[in-house]
């Protein structure tokens, strides 16, 4: 099982999001934003969190017409996994590879605390870890988590069980309460919370163990 | 040649950094104040016979988010 970790001038979570790849058994490689392939034989990309370019124009705008995302867009299309966190989602949607839009916070303010979220869908590799339903609690640290997105792909999102995570208490204004969601394929997977900073009692939380495990049971070769 | 871009939120799309401007106004006592919306001005040092086409590609590409912004072009000499 083979993870890439992309790696964009201003990124701050690539390492913590290695290693939580790494403790479920994956091997990682690192990838600079200016390479135009991805190591042979990766199952999943993870784009991580952080501060790509700044932030400078939009959150993830710059990073998202990087060399290394057309190799991630060609690796989504042939029907590969993406995990996108924080700015790894505002990437994907720039990107287009997930619908919607990831506007500032509702408050303004930057948001930067532990966040209880409901599990509103177990249908993926990304959440097959969780019972639907299940509250979790997983670290917020944005100050544009809120996500925009018209009726008709609000609708979409309902229709196909694409809602992957709901905020309790809505903290950034986000159309529907939405934390994270899915692609259509179920494939790619965008949220604001961090999960990978979440793997180990240490952390002072383990709640997002289950989401690599998970992958990690479902990714494993037969 | 120069060409100026505009580009603002779409209407209906909630402004929350313009909300907040227009409490600040309101707070400094200007009165009537209805609405604020704020966006940001783009300025580019073009090629000369760089067409409004390819600007608008610019704009589609990179320079605004068409999921919730809109964008206005102006080409000038």
């Amino acid at each position: 099982m083979k993870a890439a970790v992309i790696v964009f001038p201003g990124s701050n979570c690539d390492r913590d999001l290695a290693v939580a790849f790494e403790q479920a058994g994956f091997q990682v490689d690192r990838v600079w934003h200016k390479d135009q392939d991805l190591p042979q034989g990766v199952d999943i990309v993870g784009i991580p969190g952080g501060f790509s370019f700044g932030d400078y124009l939009r959150c993830g705008a710059i990073a998202g017409q990087s060399p290394v995302m057309r190799a991630v867009a060609a690796h989504v299309t042939r029907g590969g996994y993406a995990l996108g966190i924080c700015n790894g989602f505002q990437v994907l949607c720039e990107t287009g590879l997930l619908p919607g839009a990831l506007m500032r916070n509702a408050g303004l303010k930057f948001i930067c605390r532990m966040q209880a979220l409901s599990v509103t869908t177990s249908d993926s590799v990304f959440t097959r870890g969780y019972n639907a339903g299940a509250e979790i609690t997983v670290p917020l640290a944005h100050h544009d988590g809120n996500y925009v997105i018209d009726d008709a792909g609000l609708a979409a999102l309902k229709d196909q069980d694409r809602i992957a995570f709901r905020y309790h208490g809505n903290p950034n204004g986000a159309v529907d309460g939405i934390a994270g969601i899915l692609s259509e394929n179920r494939r790619v997977l965008g949220m604001m919370p961090h999960p990978e900073r979440v793997v180990e009692a240490a952390h002072g939380g383990a709640d997002g163990k289950a989401m690599f495990d998970g992958l990690a049971s479902a990714l494993v070769p037969a | 040649m120069r060409a100026t871009v505009t580009v603002m939120l779409k209407q209906g799309v909630l402004d929350p950094q313009g909300e907040a401007v227009r409490h600040a106004l309101g707070s400094l006592g200007f009165d009537g104040v209805g609405g604020v919306r704020q966006g940001k001005v783009i300025e580019l040092d073009l090629a000369d016979g760089t067409t409004q086409a390819e600007v608008t590609e610019m704009c589609e590409k990179l320079l605004a988010n068409t999921v919730i912004e809109s964008y206005r072009v102006e080409m000038g000499a």
